[in-house]
């Protein structure tokens, strides 16, 4: 394994309930690097995420870390029941506890200091996502593992939120690998796009056509963006439930068949 | 009006109270409520086999509790069954095989409804040792855990993602409320065990603004409502088990009134 990465995964499979939901899937994410996932629904990229995490273990394949590597995961899914008393500041601390400078930089970092003795469960959709990336931050995480960071927050919110995420990248040179459905916005704050159904599609640097405020306007952010990545060819096509019809799992050279 | 019987049922209340506030908080969060009066509902069976068998009865209490909660999480796997239901027919089930079992096979005279419904009048100093010495080992147990327990509540993936090994903390968490619910049988009684955790901690959470004050409360609350109970059952010739719980449930309606709930269901 190569000492710059902070993950490496060979060849992962899995197959859950009869179904192949990863198939020979490799990928590695170095530090002070955005890796994005993008793919469909149902295409695995969640079941990836929760292999990295150790959360599930593959069936196939070689899944290494770093030694001592720190991860700080922010889940899709968050909701904290109105039963439990929660302030911000008490969040930070849930699975570590750190002393008041750092919760208070970490959240300042995210832009919510001012929520520190809020309850969670009054905050907004974008504050609360926010609040769950200090959390993670506290912990000085090499990786960031980030699950739909922008679920629940608004067009606005999500641009901004892209924006705080490749400059924590900056100022702490950790590696970030994102989950996302939010392929316009995505794009220009990405190093490296996983397109991933069930397998590695293809992979590579989205393009920088979409940056051009010309074509932007001509067609809009979401296709000037999305054009980017998606005038990759594939040397395969799909059965409807993504399995690999022929070719290989590789990278998106040639014709593009879905 | 000091009594003996009345200090030794004040300081086993209140033992078993600051124990079962902070634990109770958990099965507040968790929404295991029913989940306790199940495993609570099976201690007659834990009563009977103790009876029949020549051991003390709490520790069949305890021991029938662990299964009852074990074959739970195991029955839980069982998709075709929905976790209320499983929960409503072990609960009604065990408490039914309990009173079957007390009344053919075991021939002493038992008094059921002191098991039922607890006989605090009638602690003795075994029961204090026993409801301090389990309660310690609980709390002892519990504040260890306390990150990782609350961690595996607010958010499991998040937990076991950073490390936490949340089947091992929740498996504790189950082998605390057993133990709790063996050594307060003898307070408030099987069918009214559930009550001393959930109410106290339900009370709390109006005046808590983090988990551990809520955890605090409650046991603070628990422990008020002892002599606030046995007072008024003492007062007016009330059952003693029942009055402390209707203490609870009126510092509960009372702590309904609290700002800090309002605001926060108004902002709901």
């Amino acid at each position: 394994m190569h000492s710059t990465h902070l993950v490496h995964l060979r060849d992962v499979s899995l197959t859950l309930g009869g179904k192949d939901i990863l198939q020979s899937v490799s990928l590695d994410i170095g530090s002070n690097e955005i890796v994005t996932l993008i793919g469909p629904n149902g295409g695995g990229k969640t079941t990836l995420v929760r292999c990295i995490l150790g959360l599930l273990k593959p069936g196939q394949g070689v899944i290494e870390r770093r030694a001592g590597l720190q991860v700080g995961y922010v889940p899709q899914h968050f909701s904290v029941d109105w039963t439990m008393p929660l302030s911000v500041g008490r969040l930070m601390s849930l699975t570590a506890r750190h002393d008041d400078r750092t919760i208070r930089a970490a959240l300042a970092e995210t832009g919510v200091e001012h929520l520190i003795d809020a309850a969670v469960q009054t905050l907004s959709g974008g504050e609360f996502r926010r609040v769950l990336l200090a959390r993670a931050l506290a912990g000085r995480p090499d990786l960031l593992v980030l699950d739909e960071p922008v679920q629940g927050v608004d067009f606005a919110g999500e641009i901004a939120l892209y924006d705080l995420i490749a400059q924590i990248r900056d100022n702490r040179q950790c590696g970030v690998l994102m989950v996302s459905h939010d392929l316009h916005i995505v794009m220009s704050s990405t190093d490296r796009v996983v397109c991933l159904n069930g397998h590695v599609c293809c992979s590579g640097v989205p393009g920088d056509v979409g940056a051009n405020p010309e074509y932007t306007r001509l067609f809009g952010p979401r296709a000037a963006d999305a054009f980017a990545v998606y005038t990759h060819r594939h040397d395969h096509h799909h059965h409807l439930d993504g399995q690999i019809a022929d070719g290989t799992p590789d990278t998106c050279a040639e014709d593009h068949q879905h | 009006m000091f009594d003996d019987f009345l200090v030794r049922a004040l300081i086993g209340g209140i033992g078993v109270a600051l124990v079962a506030g902070p634990l109770g908080c958990f099965i507040v969060w968790r929404r295991m409520a029913y989940f306790g009066d199940t495993v609570s509902h099976s201690g007659l069976l834990g009563v009977a086999l103790g009876l029949l068998l020549g051991v003390n009865v709490s520790f069949g209490v305890l021991a029938v509790a662990v299964a009852i909660a074990a074959c739970l999480i195991l029955m839980r796997r069982v998709r075709a069954i929905p976790n209320d239901t499983l929960l409503g027919i072990l609960s009604h089930a065990s408490l039914s095989i309990g009173l079957v079992v007390v009344a053919v096979a075991v021939s002493v005279r038992v008094d059921l409804l002191s098991y039922l419904f607890g006989d605090i009048l009638a602690v003795g100093r075994d029961d204090i040792t026993l409801i301090y010495g389990g309660g310690f080992m609980v709390l002892a147990l519990l504040i260890s855990l306390w990150r990782s327990l609350l961690a595996a509540t607010v958010n499991a993936e998040l937990a076991e993602a950073e490390g936490i090994r949340t089947t091992l903390v929740e498996g504790a968490l189950v082998l605390m409320i057993a133990v709790v619910i063996a050594i307060a049988m003898k307070v408030v009684g099987i069918l009214l065990i559930t009550s001393m955790l959930i109410i106290p901690a339900a009370a709390a959470r109006s005046f808590a603004r983090t988990p551990e004050q809520m955890a605090v409360l409650a046991a603070v609350i628990g422990a008020v409502t002892v002599p606030l109970g046995l007072f008024a059952a003492v007062r007016f010739d009330t059952p003693a088990g029942p009055t402390i719980v209707v203490a609870a449930a009126l510092i509960f309606a009372l702590s309904l009134l609290a700002p800090s709930l309002r605001a926060i269901s108004a902002k709901r």
